[in-house]
């Protein structure tokens, strides 16, 4: 026979799951929901702040409902690979474009892909002509603008259903 | 409600006019009514059925799937109930003649009162319980014969009890743990006493074990897979709250042979079969959803703590719910009887609960309040309940 008993995760992994579905709970919430000391989730935060296993806390938003026009644009790089930094070097200097949302190492045809986002399309093309293609080592690049997007993050970003169950059912 | 006196029409049965109708459907008539209610009413999961299950549904209805099933039900859905029984409780059914698929574990219920009980039989409720309990009964032509049971038991039944309202016309013995309404559990040895009485006295054991995926201390014991319980012993289990699949009307019966095999007769002239999505659905939550059972397991325990937590706090005592998404705490302290006091707490302050009464007298000084809800309602509704009792104690 299998152990059933509450098939839960570990204590630690808990307080980062509440978190991570609502940053806003309370050190005091998340110690009634854990059944824990307020001592000890507020410790447990602490130092999952300090080693950056929280980076940060922030909003998701639908810039698009909030009336905010944002252009987001996913763009392939392919680049040379350096002696002993392979893609490295290059990723890094990716990174600290302010544009730049992420940056990943895939596998398959290209190398890195890129997340962009800016006001509108020309500040877009231009940073992909100016910024993004001139560095060294980049040997080609393959852009593709958002149309629309329908999830992000684990959110949805179609309108659901409100709760619709009845108010009391046995 | 129908009127005897009609001119209109005939007459209507009897027994369905002495039927009491359910307590909880008054409280949804007065809620449904207000604006800007906090419910914790409601007896379902406030999550969807996981995307994979629906999506499995989708599939079969896109290819046409939609013919009747055996009047078994799907046998593909058979052995996986089997194999699922088996790999968590070390029970063992034979998918061809002792599982029937049905429309719930209401229809279950309803086909094993009918299945069991000659007029005049007996069978033993213990309370507080599920609102169907004695309405399939009675139905079925028995008569309930209540056992009350008490929160510094945790709402377990015992042989004591039993013995003092057992007699010659008992049939069979209800059992539903984890409860609805109280979150109340036995344990593998309090249900072992049970079956050795029921073994002692030749009686059936009905046991609902419906919230048996959502138990947050110790483990669900099957009651079936306890010894000398199988063969007198009828699981009735379904798909509603583990998958959060309540709409999709899917449970099943699990028990001797004979006993099926009489269920399936009157569901094949009643019911024919239950859902065929629904079936597909079902199948695809035994094989793939395992992960979002956890998930959610983990949420409703999460809450589970907050709202007990909080009831204690504010001076309303509440044992500790072990299974199921309700909590039941004692209103005693209020001086107000458990309908007064959700009348007067859903009027004055917007916050449906159950009173413990629609749940059976022994209810009569609890609420039931569901936390199948979400954080902040559960914190709006814990606010709302704390400025009412501060109300009423000045």
């Amino acid at each position: 026979m299998i152990n059933l008993s509450l098939m839960i995760s570990e204590p630690t992994d808990e307080i980062l799951s509440i978190l991570s579905r609502d940053a806003r709970v309370t050190a005091e919430q998340i110690a009634k929901m854990t059944g824990r000391e307020l001592k000890e989730v507020k410790a447990a935060i602490e130092a999952y702040e300090k080693s950056g296993v929280i980076k940060r806390y922030k909003a998701i938003i639908d810039w698009e409902k909030a009336g905010v026009e944002k252009v987001l644009a996913f763009i392939d790089v392919q680049v040379a690979p350096a002696r002993e930094v392979g893609f490295d070097k290059v990723a890094f200097r990716i990174s600290r474009f302010p544009e730049v949302m992420s940056v990943w190492l895939v596998s398959g045809t290209h190398d890195l892909r890129v997340l962009v986002q800016g006001d509108n399309l020309r500040e877009l093309g231009r940073f992909v002509a100016e910024k993004l293609s001139t560095i060294e080592g980049i040997r080609a690049t393959e852009t593709h603008f958002m149309m629309r997007r329908y999830k992000e993050d684990n959110d949805l970003f179609v309108d659901s259903d409100e709760d619709n169950r009845l108010l009391v059912t046995p | 409600m129908e009127s005897e006196n009609s001119v209109s029409h005939p007459a209507l049965s009897r027994t369905v006019l002495e039927l009491p109708p359910s307590g909880i459907r008054r409280f949804f008539d007065i809620a449904a009514a207000m604006q800007d209610v906090v419910s914790l009413g409601v007896g379902e999961p406030d999550f969807a059925t996981p995307w994979s299950i629906r999506e499995a549904a989708i599939y079969s209805i896109e290819r046409g799937q939609t013919t009747y099933t055996s009047n078994y039900g799907l046998l593909e859905l058979r052995r996986a109930i089997s194999k699922h029984l088996m790999r968590l409780y070390e029970v063992e059914y034979n998918p061809d003649t002792e599982i029937l698929v049905t429309v719930g574990v209401s229809e279950a219920l309803d086909l094993a009162m009918r299945s069991i009980l000659d007029p005049g039989d007996e069978v033993i409720v213990p309370e507080p319980s599920y609102v169907s309990y004695k309405p399939c009964i009675s139905l079925a032509g028995g008569q309930p014969v209540v056992v009350e049971t008490k929160a510094e038991d945790g709402f377990a039944v015992t042989v004591e009890a039993l013995e003092k309202h057992c007699s010659k016309k008992t049939k069979a013995i209800i059992l539903g743990y984890p409860s609805n309404p109280t979150g109340g559990c036995m344990s593998a040895e309090q249900l072992q006493k049970i079956v050795d009485f029921a073994r002692l006295k030749n009686l059936f054991l009905i046991s609902d074990e419906i919230y048996d995926r959502l138990v947050y201390e110790g483990t669900h014991c099957c009651v079936a897979s306890l010894p000398g319980a199988y063969e007198r012993t009828l699981v009735l289990n379904g798909f509603s709250k583990a998958y959060a699949m309540t709409g999709w009307r899917v449970g099943y019966a699990c028990g001797p042979a004979a006993l099926i095999s009489a269920m399936m007769k009157i569901h094949a002239y009643t019911m024919l079969c239950a859902p065929t999505a629904g079936q597909k659905a079902a199948l695809e939550a035994l094989n793939h959803a395992e992960n979002s059972v956890r998930e959610m397991l983990e949420q409703y325990n999460q809450r589970r703590l907050l709202i007990v937590n909080g009831f204690n706090e504010m001076g309303l005592s509440c044992h500790i719910p072990k299974g199921a998404f309700y909590a039941f705490p004692s209103i005693a302290s209020s001086g107000l009887s458990s309908e007064a006091f959700a009348e007067k707490l859903l009027y004055d302050q917007r916050v449906a609960v159950v009173p413990g009464t629609a749940f059976g007298a022994a209810g009569s000084s609890f609420i039931r309040c569901s936390y199948a809800t979400s954080l902040s309602n559960i914190n709006l509704a814990l606010e709302r309940i704390a400025v009412f009792l501060a109300k009423i104690r000045c």
